[in-house]
């Protein structure tokens, strides 16, 4: 039976991962290629490494962190943050991402998915969404969150499973770093609404959380950073209270 | 020991290599079919579209099916799998290698209730014992990307599960394929890439 996986992310500054709450007021947790190791012995499904302040001068730390991780992990791996066209795709698969995740290079130029789906195959393009509630519809932010696209989510993500992404990571924005549950809602009205695999993100703070999102939210994949990253809940654990409410796991 | 990594612009190769390196067997990527004389394997991995295999020319097929009859291995990944086949719906005018009989078609039979592509770690069964997958227990969990797969029949060494059952791998004497990515199945995929490798090296080791 297919398992629903549990990704876990990690938000990479400077070399050191991190996590905000709310996309600001970043703090320190640790050396990402010791984190990426010790989820695989828990168990991690897939791993997501997030850049979450790009910039020009720092892609060259980055694929030195995305090799240090791809050397010794043989599970997927997703590379995302400040990917802006082929030459930024190429640079970090080169390095050993599997999968590479667009965002606002994606909404600034939705060609760009065709174009690394051509290149890579389409279950290398994930489109990263981040969605923000908007009365009783959920607006898309680009810019790491800070500027609206002026786009509905669940249009965007079609737009972008027509245009050959391979996967949809969809972040509510409102839940982020919040640890009150991931929006069910959000994540469901994206999964009816394509046919690709929805990675539901932002909220998760307990077990029933995943509960939630994977039966409510239909989702097929949740990630999530900080409950992980300083140790409050393990991934072995987490997939054995999944298992227990008859979600397909995978048990290693 | 010489593994060659046919190199036919379908994906990138990095994670194979990668994985190759890690349980220490030198990977080659041949420019040529000539480059194929010499090798003691060939390894087809392959992601997208079946499309793609209209590289793998006439003059390569011929390689390879020339490395098989020296005694070589020969193991298809994912679309490389799929190519080992007489063909594919996905790409009904590209010609498989044909030495597993039957034809690929896609996942779910166009219904609507499945999500295509299946992908994510899904459960092994094996049907029967296999070089492939020996010291891997039933139930084990590998990693799969892809929306077309080969029907099962007796060449399969192990058979998933997605809305329909399909051969997740085929063994039939030195050809062997696996429609799941061993060198992103963590454990259990590179102790499937480590029996292929050992098998390699026994044949090598033979031939001297």
């Amino acid at each position: 039976m297919l398992a629903k996986r549990i990704i876990a992310c990690l938000d990479v500054r400077n070399g050191q991962v991190v996590k905000g709450i709310n996309f600001e007021g970043l703090r320190s947790a640790g050396d990402p290629a010791a984190l990426a190791r010790r989820y695989n012995q828990e168990g991690i499904d897939e791993l997501v490494i997030l850049d979450v302040t790009a910039t020009i001068e720092k892609r060259r730390a980055m694929a030195a962190t995305v090799g240090a991780v791809a050397r010794e992990l043989f599970i997927p791996l997703c590379v995302g943050g400040g990917i802006r066209d082929s030459g930024d795709a190429s640079a970090v698969v080169d390095a050993g991402a599997d999968k590479v995740s667009l965002n606002t290079a994606a909404l600034a130029d939705p060609t760009l998915i065709t174009v690394l789906a051509g290149q890579y195959g389409s279950q290398a393009v994930i489109v990263a969404i981040d969605a923000k509630r908007d009365g009783d519809r959920f607006s898309v932010y680009a810019r790491s969150g800070t500027t609206a696209a002026g786009r509905d989510a669940v249009e965007w993500a079609k737009e972008a499973e027509d245009r050959g992404a391979g996967e949809i990571l969809l972040t509510s924005i409102d839940r982020d770093g919040t640890k009150s549950g991931f929006d069910c809602e959000l994540t469901a009205a994206v999964s009816a609404a394509v046919r690709i695999p929805v990675i539901a993100s932002g909220g998760a703070g307990s077990f029933d959380d995943f509960v939630d999102v994977f039966t409510t939210g239909r989702a097929d994949a949740a990630l999530a950073a900080s409950i992980f990253h300083y140790a409050e809940h393990g991934v072995a654990d987490l997939k054995t209270h999944l298992q227990r409410r008859n979600i397909p796991m995978r048990l290693s | 020991m010489s593994i060659a990594l046919v190199d036919y612009g379908a994906g990138n190769l990095t994670s194979v290599r990668k994985a190759f390196a890690y349980l220490g067997a030198g990977v080659l990527v041949p420019a040529t079919p000539g480059d194929l004389d010499g090798v003691d394997a060939v390894v087809v991995p392959g992601v997208g579209h079946f499309q793609a295999t209209r590289s793998l020319t006439p003059e390569w097929r011929a390689a390879i099916l020339g490395s098989l009859d020296r005694g070589r291995p020969l193991l298809g990944i994912c679309v490389g799998m799929q190519w080992l086949y007489e063909g594919s719906t996905e790409a009904p005018d590209c010609e498989g290698l044909g030495v597993i009989p039957g034809r690929c078609t896609r996942l779910g039979g166009g219904s609507d209730a499945l999500k295509v592509p299946h992908v994510g770690w899904n459960t092994l069964a094996m049907p029967r014992d296999s070089l492939l997958f020996e010291g891997v227990p039933p139930e084990a969990s590998v990693y799969f990307t892809h929306s077309y797969a080969g029907p099962v029949n007796e060449a399969t060494a192990a058979v998933t599960e997605y809305g329909e059952r399909f051969a997740a791998a085929v063994e039939q004497g030195l050809v062997m394929g696996v429609q799941f990515h061993p060198e992103k199945s963590g454990a259990t995929g590179l102790r499937i890439l480590s029996n292929f490798l050992r098998r390699v090296s026994s044949l090598a080791a033979a031939a001297v």
